[in-house]
């Protein structure tokens, strides 16, 4: 049997999960700056407004608290609200609803309150917006219980993903990077979802295990392909979901190749990175025939300047010296 | 060019059964007809009583170690139990932690805040179809929750509204200037109900707010907004009333400001003698709801002492089982820790929560039942 597929752009492929789930479940509404009249700041929400109307397809005013909860508030009502960031960046400003209220919910009220939301937008360096405008938020937020946390990479993950985040019982962070909006790839005509806490292996090889989210796994894949040409074969993992983790896939993973490296867009102090590090030292300690490295922005705000921005996002190059590092002693 | 007015606006209080006992007919029984029928006074001020024990139980379970922190709610009692009573069973309560009166008067058992209070999240889990939210303890957070409901209510066109509580201090925090924006906005059917008891812990309203009252907050996002005597009964059942109406007929929401007084301390944690003036709480003591509703109700010959002795027997009697109801609801186990954590508890909350007991997570002790965890666990140990 063979599966109908279409090449679409990552934008369109939220878009498609978004209408699809909307036509699916009266109860989904999209919500946030721009995304009705304006088609979306990134025209993520391209003619969602003619299809569905000014009732589900909702403009608000610049107030990511006001529409934070409002969202909240409605999930409790068991509707399905997607919430849209323009940037998680502006997210900050709404940390006490999406951060001490949603995820807590559920547990504050006995169990009576769920809260099936979903809250999307840009994550991490665009290029050039400054450091207020650039956060990568899963290095903070991943730590909050109650959160479960999506990367996507491609379109095909971006509309599994999302289709799975917009069905799911429990508050969802999707977590999408603009630098790959307009990148393209193959997704199924029929519906599909990807399910949370299923890593991917991107790349199998034997030497040494890569473990990154979203955008910095083109620099894996990149440099798993400079090193296999130095005779160094790397297994890309794509962890797909931060929250839940999908840890089997990776231990099973560095017990073939007894060696680890993370990538990670945030900040090395406490990050996505030093978590998964901890758990692969906990569970493969034996195995590993180094300590993981780990290769993080560096530990500073995100520079404006072109160059020093560059420097400081992980790139392919600091991905081939990190796995040249880690084994350098196989 | 002469300068014009761009918009002027006065803010309307409404007063109707004052401390003097004094009764505005023209307001609280229009065209003879009252506003509060004789039967439901009387219930509302027995209910008045029920609470006011309460209050005096919970205050001594805590000083004398039986309950964690307790706040007293004395004093308020008129704020949200008019506006419980104005509203249908199905419109939502969306409180803060001083509306017991209110949520009583809905029907949530007495032992839930009771539990609550004594440390156990099992009683902020309402009844099913109590249509009340947990209490919101970070100060303004649920109304933006509130609106949220009332919007979905309107999303699902059943007519509900929802009504939010919160003290004047409350009006200081982001979280209502932006759900009054989105409500008056997007035409959503929220009340806005301030407690404005005088004081947010320590600090006074005036500190909060230097316009002259808070209600104008509400006309500042463009909602009919109202200020009442809150120790007035009649007076917040008229404001609510007009606000149900407006909500129910309109989608538009409304800020009305209670003017009440906390008579008690903030918390048990606090001693609210240190920062006020004991003559200010001499006089709203005089102007307790409590006193002027029952002076009405004698001399409307609805009410006596033999009433008044038999309804705080009856209260007490009430409040005394509650507290045996809520006592004996035994402590939460430890590893209910994990409970409601999420729809479905995830795998690794799984295996934390089997390896909770011992010194290390993920570190699986020899006795604990096998599970799919359990050989990742071993191989590393």
């Amino acid at each position: 049997m063979t599966t109908t597929t279409r090449e679409i752009e990552f934008r369109d492929a939220l878009r498609d999960a978004m209408s699809e789930e909307m036509r699916r479940d009266k109860r989904v509404f999209l919500m946030g700056e721009e995304v009705a009249e304006y088609n979306g700041a990134y025209k993520v929400s391209k003619g969602m407004l003619d299809e569905f109307g000014p009732k589900r397809i909702i403009d608000t005013p610049i107030s990511e608290t006001g529409f934070a909860g409002l969202g909240i508030g409605a999930a409790m009502m068991d509707l399905r609200p997607i919430i849209e960031f323009m940037s998680w960046s502006f997210s900050l400003v709404a940390a006490d609803q999406i951060l001490n209220n949603a995820p807590k919910m559920l547990y504050m009220s006995g169990g009576q309150f769920g809260c099936p939301i979903v809250f999307r937008g840009n994550d991490g360096a665009g290029g050039q917006l400054g450091s207020t405008h650039s956060w990568c938020v899963e290095g903070l937020f991943s730590s909050v219980p109650g959160v479960k946390i999506a990367i996507p990479f491609d379109p095909y993950d971006a509309k599994g993903l999302l289709k799975t985040a917009i069905r799911d019982d429990d508050p969802v962070f999707f977590l999408e990077s603009e630098r790959l909006l307009s990148t393209k790839g193959s997704v199924p005509e029929e519906d599909y979802t990807v399910p949370f806490g299923k890593a991917l292996i991107r790349r199998a090889g034997t030497d040494c295990t890569i473990v990154s989210f979203g955008r910095p796994l083109y620099f894996c894949l990149e440099a798993a392909e400079e090193l296999a040409a130095e005779g160094i074969d790397c297994e890309v993992i794509d962890g797909r979901t931060i929250r839940p983790l999908d840890i089997d896939t990776i231990i099973e993973s560095v017990k073939k190749t007894n060696y680890c490296v993370v990538v990670d867009q945030s900040w090395p102090f406490a990050s996505v990175a030093s978590e998964i590090a901890a758990q692969v030292h906990q569970y493969c300690f034996d195995d590993l025939d180094n300590h993981v490295h780990r290769v993080n922005s560096d530990d500073v705000p995100t520079p404006y300047a072109y160059a020093l921005e560059q420097a400081y996002l992980p790139n392919t190059r600091k991905v081939c010296e990190a796995v040249r590092a880690v084994t350098y002693n196989a | 060019m002469p300068l014009k007015k761009a918009f002027t606006t006065t803010i309307d209080n409404v007063s109707i059964l004052d401390e003097h006992g004094s009764f505005d007919a023209k307001l609280g029984a229009p065209g003879g007809k009252p506003i509060i029928p004789d039967d439901d006074l009387v219930k509302l001020y027995e209910h008045m009583c029920l609470c006011r024990k309460y209050d005096e139980v919970a205050f001594k379970l805590q000083r004398s170690g039986r309950m964690g922190t307790y706040p007293e709610n004395r004093g308020q009692e008129a704020t949200s139990l008019g506006a419980a009573y104005a509203l249908n069973g199905d419109d939502w309560l969306v409180p803060c932690y001083r509306e017991n009166a209110g949520l009583f008067w809905r029907g949530l058992p007495l032992e839930f805040v009771l539990l609550h209070w004594m440390g156990d999240e099992r009683g902020n889990a309402i009844p099913e179809g109590m249509c009340i939210t947990p209490l919101a303890i970070p100060i303004g957070t649920q109304m933006l929750h509130a609106t949220g409901l009332a919007w979905a209510s309107k999303y699902r066109n059943e007519k509900r509204l929802a009504c939010t509580f919160f003290g004047d201090g409350a009006t200081s925090e982001g979280d209502f200037h932006e759900a009054a924006n989105f409500a008056a906005n997007l035409d959503i059917p929220v009340i806005f109900f301030c407690q404005n008891n005088g004081w947010a812990i320590s600090v006074p309203t005036k500190i909060q707010c230097s316009a002259p009252t808070i209600a104008q907050r509400g006309i500042a996002y463009g909602m009919d907004s109202i200020q009442c005597d809150g120790n007035d009964i009649f007076a917040v059942v008229y404001c609510m009333k007009e606000a149900a109406k407006r909500a129910r007929e309109n989608n538009r929401p409304t800020f009305i400001e209670a003017v009440t007084y906390r008579l008690g301390d903030h918390t048990t944690a606090d001693d609210a003698r240190r920062y006020r003036d004991a003559k200010e709480v001499e006089k709203w003591n005089n102007r307790d709801p409590m006193i002027r509703l029952r002076n009405y109700l004698v001399q409307r010959k609805l009410w006596d002492d033999a009433k008044q002795e038999a309804a705080v027997a009856r209260a007490k009697e009430a409040v005394t089982a509650a507290v045996k109801r809520a006592e004996e609801i035994a402590s939460p186990k430890t590893a209910d820790i994990f409970n409601s954590m999420y729809a479905e508890l995830p795998d690794d909350l799984v295996i934390q929560r089997e390896t909770m007991m011992t010194h290390s997570l993920g570190q699986h002790p020899e006795e604990l039942p096998p599970t799919s965890t359990q050989q990742r666990t071993h191989q590393q140990a």
